[in-house]
């Protein structure tokens, strides 16, 4: 037989991958933040405008269930309903994700702290990821800058001033010229093409680094900031120049929020992505109440592909989707 | 005309890039944040050799290009054209100065290698890893010299001039090496 059964990750790695678990959940267990579960098949997801969802089918009602590409929804509603802080280490799905970081099922690690700003939030982090990070031989010693500086360091431009013909004589001389083409008139997609090809990879050398005050067109589900309108409150984490979390001072206002899903669910009409519909049961939740307070979410696959210094997700993963 | 989505990338792929045909060395698969996700891919121009950089936004399709590699066999030069034939369909083709570039310094007559072609048209040659030529002219040999300590420099039959030890003779036959265009060895004859 050629078929190749065998795990594609060393028995190590699978010990370390339980080990780190263990370590999560005695962190969230004596900070008295209570591990939840939610259902990965869903009636209604998220609307962003660049995520590709799996779906399944219900054969008892007929119904089209989606695959969750993160427990966020789900678990705002228990924190409406006043379950308190949680957290929740579960399976995402992301359609079409794949690379050297990317598996389209990874494992994620939400949760949300009840009452604590972006900044406790970031505290929150540290504690818990600085003595992972310490025992793989990383600083424990976390930057945190703001996206505009950051961005204004590695660019030489204002994230919040856009034009176009300095954006693309920026990236030129960058050696982007591909980028206007790509880019055009759009100042978001502007961004996120030179954070992640020119500012991203200077982040977080042997340490965590918090990237925090995103501009406001970039918004998912952040608070707008109450000082200052231009940016919301949201927080980005990286390691080795690797993303591995994403985390808000959580949006409540529930028009803002449909707001929010109208220009995405627009935003995806005029892309030729598929049509998602408003969850109406999150709004729902929101509408009764979502208490003040901040969440993040963090790669867990990813978090431990950069610990044990692999080259690719699917080192750390038992059985990658080429193999699943 | 064929497309490839980015999501079908993978290496040795061969695309059409700013109207020339390239091969994709690298892919990698680039998602900022929840932002848009883009494909950024190390890429070969297959005309002039030369790597470079592209991103593409992801699900965007890019032309195919109709590229092989066969082997064949030299035949000659007339002035203007090399010409290759492949063994088997006894099928010739001419290549131009262009396709031929640096290959020509390691093509001997009737001698094999790799005819590139895009659209049915030759657009590169690539010689064997290893030829043997003769020396056609080089200094003479020093007697008591066995190892090239400085070495000297050598016209091989066709052209190509390589350093070699100080003991090799004009009408010797040398073991080149054609990727870094090094003397390897004096082939036995």
């Amino acid at each position: 037989m050629t078929v190749n059964w065998e795990p594609s990750c060393s028995f190590e790695l699978l010990q370390l991958r339980a080990k780190l678990l263990h370590e999560i959940r005695d962190y969230f267990y004596n900070n008295h933040v209570l591990e939840v579960e939610t259902p990965q098949l869903c009636q209604a997801t998220g609307t962003d405008p660049y995520l590709d969802y799996f779906t399944s089918n219900y054969s008892k009602d007929g119904l089209t269930l989606f695959l969750q590409s993160s427990p966020e929804f789900a678990m705002k509603r228990l924190l409406a309903s006043g379950s308190g802080s949680i957290y929740q280490i579960s399976k995402a799905f992301r359609n079409g994700e794949s690379g050297r970081y990317h598996n389209p099922e990874f494992s994620i690690l939400e949760w949300y702290r009840v009452d604590f700003n972006l900044w406790q939030l970031m505290d929150d982090v540290d504690n818990l990821l600085g003595p992972l990070l310490k025992q793989s031989q990383f600083s424990n010693k976390t930057q945190r800058t703001s996206y505009l500086d950051v961005f204004k360091k590695y660019t030489g431009l204002d994230a919040l001033q856009f034009d176009v013909d300095f954006y693309q004589k920026h990236a030129e001389k960058l050696g982007f010229y591909e980028a206007k083409e790509l880019c055009g008139k759009d100042h978001s997609l502007w961004l996120d093409f030179l954070f992640s090809h020119v500012v991203q990879e200077n982040l977080g050398h042997n340490n965590l680094c918090m990237v925090f005050d995103y501009p406001a067109c970039l918004p998912s589900l952040a608070r707008l900031k109450q000082e200052d309108s231009r940016v919301v409150e949201r927080v980005e984490l990286f390691i080795q120049g690797v993303e591995i979390g994403n985390g808000f001072f959580e949006l409540s206002d529930v028009d803002e929020q449909i707001k929010r899903f109208d220009q995405e669910i627009m935003h995806r009409k005029n892309n030729g992505a598929v049509d998602i519909g408003k969850d109406s049961r999150f709004l729902a939740a929101l509408d009764k109440g979502l208490p003040d307070c901040s969440g993040i979410a963090i790669g867990i696959d990813r978090l431990l592909m950069i610990l044990s210094q692999q080259n690719s997700i699917n080192e750390v993963l038992a059985f990658p989707i080429e193999n699943a | 005309m064929a497309n490839y989505s980015t999501n079908e990338f993978k290496a040795g792929m061969k695309i059409i890039l700013d109207s020339d045909p390239c091969a994709i060395i690298e892919n990698e698969f680039v998602k900022p944040g929840k932002g848009q996700a883009f494909s950024r891919v190390k890429i070969r121009n297959l005309k002039n050799g030369r790597v470079i950089e592209r991103t593409f936004k992801s699900g965007e399709s890019v032309e195919a290009a109709d590229v092989v590699d066969l082997d064949m066999q030299y035949l000659y030069h007339d002035g203007e054209f090399f010409h290759f034939m492949q063994p088997e369909s006894f099928e010739q083709y001419q290549a131009d100065e262009n396709a031929v570039a640096d290959a020509k310094l390691w093509l001997k007559d009737q001698a094999m290698c790799i005819l590139t072609l895009w659209n049915n048209s030759p657009i590169s040659v690539t010689p064997p890893n290893f030829v043997e030529l003769e020396v056609s002219e080089t200094d003479p040999g020093l007697k008591g010299d066995t190892s090239g300590g400085g070495g000297k420099p050598a016209t091989l039959e066709t052209g190509a001039v390589v350093r070699v030890p100080l003991f090799v003779q004009i009408g010797e036959l040398l073991k080149i090496d054609t990727r870094t265009g090094e003397y390897v060895s004096r082939a036995k004859a």
